[in-house]
């Protein structure tokens, strides 16, 4: 009863997760390799997909609350799914901006070549595959590791805009290429703090411990109480 | 899905006094329908019509049809039409018999004469009913030193033991402890992939979490009938809003 609810839930939510991190990498081989088709393909179909299972998984939820009043861990992970899905709908529209510009930027010679922003790519998808495993296998020594990977993102977001802004300041006419690749990585820095709430989840869903809107060395302490 | 029963206009009185008043319902087949409402609410005496239970009452009178299949069962033999609806009431009432002998009760009663027969339909039944592995070996014990919850699996297994093609089920659980309420609530579940059930509950949780498709009742009338989930997702009916969270009853 229940638990095949839980179980239903659990499968839709994985099948999002999948389609975002296909999103994420598609988004930026758009630019990488120049080629707009995993671009259409976010804008028309995963990014669709991905609202209509936000749709779907809060009807579930919905349902399992209406249906089954679960408490403790259930009541937690029923709760923790519906902000989780929240998250990754937001990160598909990041998605889906990245792809819309990108569709634009392959059509002119790009500033410079893209080096730090597919690394960000990278480590926000490893981020979030890393935050929806925690979630799936409760792990909180891997939601700890996602978490800690996005100082690693936020890095490399201001090594970007630094090196960009030395392209505009060289020659202003740069600016609006600059400010499409500084858009661009702001969308795959909030793809990854989103990717870090979900590894927030982790840590409600196995220990009932809030810890979110702390820093890492307040969250580490909370853990170790 | 199709209708298995089929209740159309049906009002019921006891005496002069009107207890149902023009209920249209069709339950689907192979599937778990709840009937919930406030005490009083009529929900006992709808499942007592649907296999002539009430007809046992000198006062009792109905108007409009119920039917089963497409015939209508109250053109029908009423012992034929109870092999055919099974019934699982409040209290577990086994016979006062070995647990073997109270699901061959009614095999025998059919004309079952034949021992190995008997056998396999009798353990056939009990496993349906999730009560075999604890009673395989004690089938001539006595069924009144089973628990409250075997007792009332040993009453199901006795009513599926017939091949019913419903089973009405009067609160089941309502004499059981939590414990034994789930495994009866999972059985239940399970039962409903081979037969068609019809259950009267005062615990709405219940209803929720079992059935798929549930009827509130009030003062005799079908306020709302509806696929379980949106009945206590989104009810339609304001009276139903208020009693589902608990505003009334």
């Amino acid at each position: 009863m229940l638990n095949e609810r839980v179980s239903e839930i659990n499968s839709l939510l994985s099948e999002m997760g999948g389609l975002v991190e296909d999103a994420i990498v598609k988004a930026i081989r758009t630019m990488a390799e120049k080629d707009p088709t995993d671009a259409d393909q976010i804008i028309e179909d995963l990014e669709p997909r991905i609202n209509e299972l936000e749709k779907r998984i809060d009807e579930e939820c919905l349902i399992t609350l209406a249906r089954y009043q679960p408490v403790a861990h259930d009541l937690r992970r029923v709760v923790a799914v519906l902000k989780i899905d929240k998250d990754l709908e937001r990160m598909g529209d990041h998605c889906e901006n990245i792809a819309r510009r990108a569709k634009e930027i392959i059509k002119e010679p790009l500033l410079k070549p893209l080096i730090d922003l597919p690394r960000m790519a990278e480590t926000a998808q490893e981020i979030t595959k890393e935050a929806l495993d925690s979630f799936f296998k409760e792990d909180t020594h891997l939601a700890r590791q996602a978490i800690e990977k996005d100082v690693l993102v936020d890095q490399l977001q201001e090594q970007i805009i630094r090196e960009l802004m030395s392209y505009v300041l060289a020659d202003p006419r740069n600016i609006n290429k600059a400010l499409d690749l500084i858009f661009t990585s702001k969308d795959l820095e909030r793809i990854s703090d989103l990717a870090t709430n979900i590894a927030e989840e982790t840590f409600f869903l196995v220990e009932g411990s809030d810890i979110r809107h702390m820093g890492p060395k307040d969250q580490r302490k909370n853990e170790s109480l | 899905m199709a209708l298995k029963i089929d209740a159309r206009d049906v009002s019921v009185y006891f005496g002069d006094a009107q207890i149902l008043h023009n209920i249209n319902l069709g339950i689907e087949e192979k599937a778990v329908t709840a009937i919930i409402g406030p005490s009083g609410c009529g929900k006992t005496t709808f499942l007592r019509t649907l296999n002539r239970l009430n007809d046992l009452s000198p006062d009792f009178r109905m108007e409009g049809k119920i039917l089963l299949g497409g015939e209508n069962i109250y053109q029908t033999d009423p012992i034929m039409l109870r092999r055919r609806v099974g019934m699982v009431f409040q209290k577990p009432n086994p016979f006062p018999m070995s647990i073997f002998d109270n699901v061959a009760y009614g095999l025998r009663l059919q004309g079952i004469k034949d021992k190995r027969l008997l056998q396999e339909k009798v353990k056939t039944a009990l496993i349906a009913a999730g009560l075999w592995e604890e009673v395989q070996n004690r089938l001539s014990s006595n069924a009144f030193d089973l628990s409250g919850g075997q007792q009332q699996r040993l009453c199901i297994a006795r009513a599926i033991a017939v091949d019913p093609e419903v089973l009405l089920m009067d609160e089941p659980t309502s004499a059981l402890d939590p414990a034994a309420t789930s495994r009866v609530e999972e059985l239940i579940l399970g039962l409903k992939k081979n037969y068609t059930i019809v259950l009267v509950t005062h615990n709405m949780y219940q209803a929720a979490r079992v059935s798929d498709f549930t009827a509130f009742l009030l003062s005799g009338y079908l306020v709302e009938f509806n696929k379980t989930d949106i009945i206590f997702t989104n009810p339609k009916d304001e009276r139903t809003q208020r009693y589902v969270t608990g505003k009334f009853g």
